[in-house]
């Protein structure tokens, strides 16, 4: 079987991840969108490996989870942070920084 | 019954004799872990600092020990070193160069974590970061003098990701190690203890452009994966060289990858963070950041493109030209309209980024009997000269405070000169660096990489980067102006007197920006005698 279809569902997962942060409000959608963008590349790595016949792609996989459940972990403490002192987790009210 | 035929089991090789500052800091910043866990709050301090140093001088004698006995790699003229641990690090000139400006910089930025003076005998640090800011849960962690001393372990933790991004070898680890440096920072950035809300919206935005820039990385390290099927950089370099399988993914791939290392180095048109998180976040973290994270982010970024992508040069070139192009002018050009301080010296790391990858792009890596320098050593040099003056920079400006904390606007710099010539003139000095005036290391970091780039045959790039240059120097100048030549407004900040942590940082980077600018010799050949990257 073409690896083409895989492919370009995670090209697809990909994007939509990535269009998700770019025109979300909430902070924790726009975190999730992130998280799709890594299990998008995770089903990327995991068809090449099957592509290639070695195993490089799959044990790649766990790792980018590992990673992600780190990120989780900081980020959820930020955003979280974030919110109790605003009362909000838009990340268009959050603009003392600007130019 | 008999078992199926096992393969043999080889136990892999790690060289741990090469590897071991790595692995002190990583083991230090454990060890601050734990410290958090078993010690009484008012003793954790004192010890966190001391193993903090420790451990970074620990690894940074450690860098020297390996940095001296580096063998000729084989096979190859320039390079010296070895790739360690299973394939997964290499152990070369340009890495124990970088660890070794690293670990001095990290020493320095650590002392400027340290500072209790100035915030009256705490530190610049959120006393509980959980406590609301302006509630009655922070007055009470504020009069009790309750500090975070988890900041020690993270900024170890960041400086051990630090390490190993631009010695990975391989891209699997390489994202390991921009994770690894990356987490942490988030979370430092929001710990001011001062101007909280600004702190925790400079952390926000730093997270959620970081895992969406890093995201960008991975992608584009699964496409390179799919092209080449490999994760080393030899591999990659053999597949790219032997053109095998769709261009189309190999260019997407180091698209993407781009992506996310030029977001790291804070190149535009991915710098939109830079200030926001430069102003943001407490100033010792900033210092912190702008030198090392920029220095680790730039040695991944050649090694990637020298020696994984260095076979489809013609391919990425345009593209770093475009980017080194408009890095210097918005760096230089925005820089100009700007009011607070930090900001002003982020777009001046931009614009520094920019003069960086003027170097990058100029592609020389010299040739057989060729005794000048090459891209390679000029950047790495320049880091040097940029990393202490930054570091330097930011703790004068630590300095400068009123009630509300540090002076970040630029308006309460007036007359600075008149109230203490003393700082104000380290710092117009710093301002000269960083405009690269004669006498500074600033001239010879950028005479450098300008020479090597016009090796290159990017002259082009030269040309454009010296009249940014100019614009870049106007605004630097500007400030000296501003403190020397005009009247301070209504009472003016005070400059307060810091501790002899501090003060060490100030002596130290001073001291290097100089002698990096009269007799830079020393250092260029160090610079020089890193070679090129193993293979």
């Amino acid at each position: 079987m073409s690896a083409t279809p895989f492919l370009t569902l995670s090209a697809l997962l990909f994007t939509i991840g990535a269009v998700g942060v770019l025109v979300r409000r909430n902070a924790i959608v726009v975190f999730m969108c992130v998280e799709l963008m890594l299990n998008a590349t995770n089903l990327a790595f995991v068809t090449f490996a099957r592509v290639h016949g070695n195993l490089d792609g799959q044990i790649a996989a766990f790792f980018v989870m590992v990673v992600a459940a780190a990120e989780v972990v900081v980020g959820l403490a930020i955003i979280t942070s974030i919110f109790r002192t605003r009362r909000s987790a838009s990340v268009d009210d959050a603009s003392l920084l600007k130019y | 019954m008999t078992l199926p035929m096992q393969p043999e089991f080889t136990s892999p090789v790690i060289e741990y004799s090469r590897l071991y500052p790595l692995l002190i800091v990583f083991g230090v910043a454990a060890v601050g872990v734990l410290v958090e866990a078993f010690l009484p709050r008012d003793r954790r301090y004192l010890v966190q600092v001391v193993l903090a140093v420790l451990g970074l001088g620990g690894a940074l004698a450690g860098t020297i020990l390996v940095a001296a006995d580096l063998d000729v790699a084989a096979g190859d003229l320039t390079a010296r070193g070895l790739v360690a641990a299973e394939g997964a690090v290499s152990i070369d000139g340009p890495t124990v160069f970088i660890w070794g400006v690293l670990l001095a910089l990290s020493i320095l930025s650590v002392l400027l974590f340290a500072e209790r003076r100035l915030e009256g005998g705490i530190t610049a640090f959120a006393g509980q970061a959980a406590a609301l800011p302006g509630t009655e849960a922070e007055r009470q962690a504020s009069t009790r003098g309750i500090e975070h001393t988890e900041i020690f372990p993270l900024a170890m933790f960041a400086v051990g990701g630090m390490m190993l991004f631009p010695a990975a070898n391989d891209l699997l680890t390489m994202f390991v190690a921009l994770e690894v440096l990356s987490l942490p920072l988030y979370l430092l950035c929001g710990l001011a203890r001062r101007r909280r809300l600004i702190s925790q919206e400079a952390a926000v935005k730093y997270f959620l452009l970081g895992a969406f820039s890093s995201a960008f990385f991975l992608y584009g390290i699964a496409l390179v994966y799919g092209y080449a099927g490999t994760f080393t950089l030899a591999g990659i370099d053999r597949a790219v060289t032997d053109r095998v399988g769709g261009q189309n993914l190999l260019l997407a791939g180091m698209g993407l990858m781009a992506v996310g290392l030029l977001f790291k180095v804070s190149a535009a048109p991915f710098h939109a963070w830079t200030p926001d998180v430069y102003q943001g976040a407490p100033t010792a973290v900033t210092a912190f950041m702008a030198s090392c994270t920029k220095i680790a982010a730039f040695g991944a970024l050649l090694r990637v493109f020298f020696v994984g992508f260095g076979g489809a040069q013609w391919d990425w070139r345009p593209m770093m030209w475009i980017v080194a192009i408009i890095t210097m002018v918005v760096g230089s050009v925005v820089a100009l309209t700007q009011t607070d301080i930090k900001r002003m010296l982020a777009y001046s790391s931009i614009a520094h980024a920019g003069f960086l990858l003027v170097g990058f792009a100029g592609v020389f890596e010299g040739s057989s009997g060729y005794t000048g320098i090459t891209s390679l050593q000029s950047i790495l040099f320049y880091l040097t000269a940029y990393g202490f003056a930054t570091v330097g920079a930011f703790a004068i400006v630590t300095m400068v405070r009123d009630a509300g904390g540090e002076a970040t606007h630029l308006s309460r710099w007036a007359g600075l000169g008149k109230r203490s010539p003393l700082l104000a003139g380290v710092f117009a000095f710093f301002l000269l660096a960083f405009a690269g005036i004669p006498m500074t290391s600033g001239f010879i970091g950028k005479w450098s990489v300008f020479s090597a780039a016009w090796s290159g045959g990017a002259w082009p790039l030269v040309v454009v980067a010296v009249v940014m240059s100019v614009v870049a120097a106007f605004f630097y100048v500007r400030v000296i102006v501003l403190m020397f030549f005009s009247d301070p407004v209504g009472e003016g900040p005070t400059v307060a007197v810091p501790s002899a942590l501090t003060g060490i940082a100030v002596a130290v980077t001073v001291a290097a920006t100089v002698v990096l600018g009269v007799v830079p010799g020393p250092v260029l050949d160090l610079a020089q005698e890193a070679g090129s990257f193993v293979r």
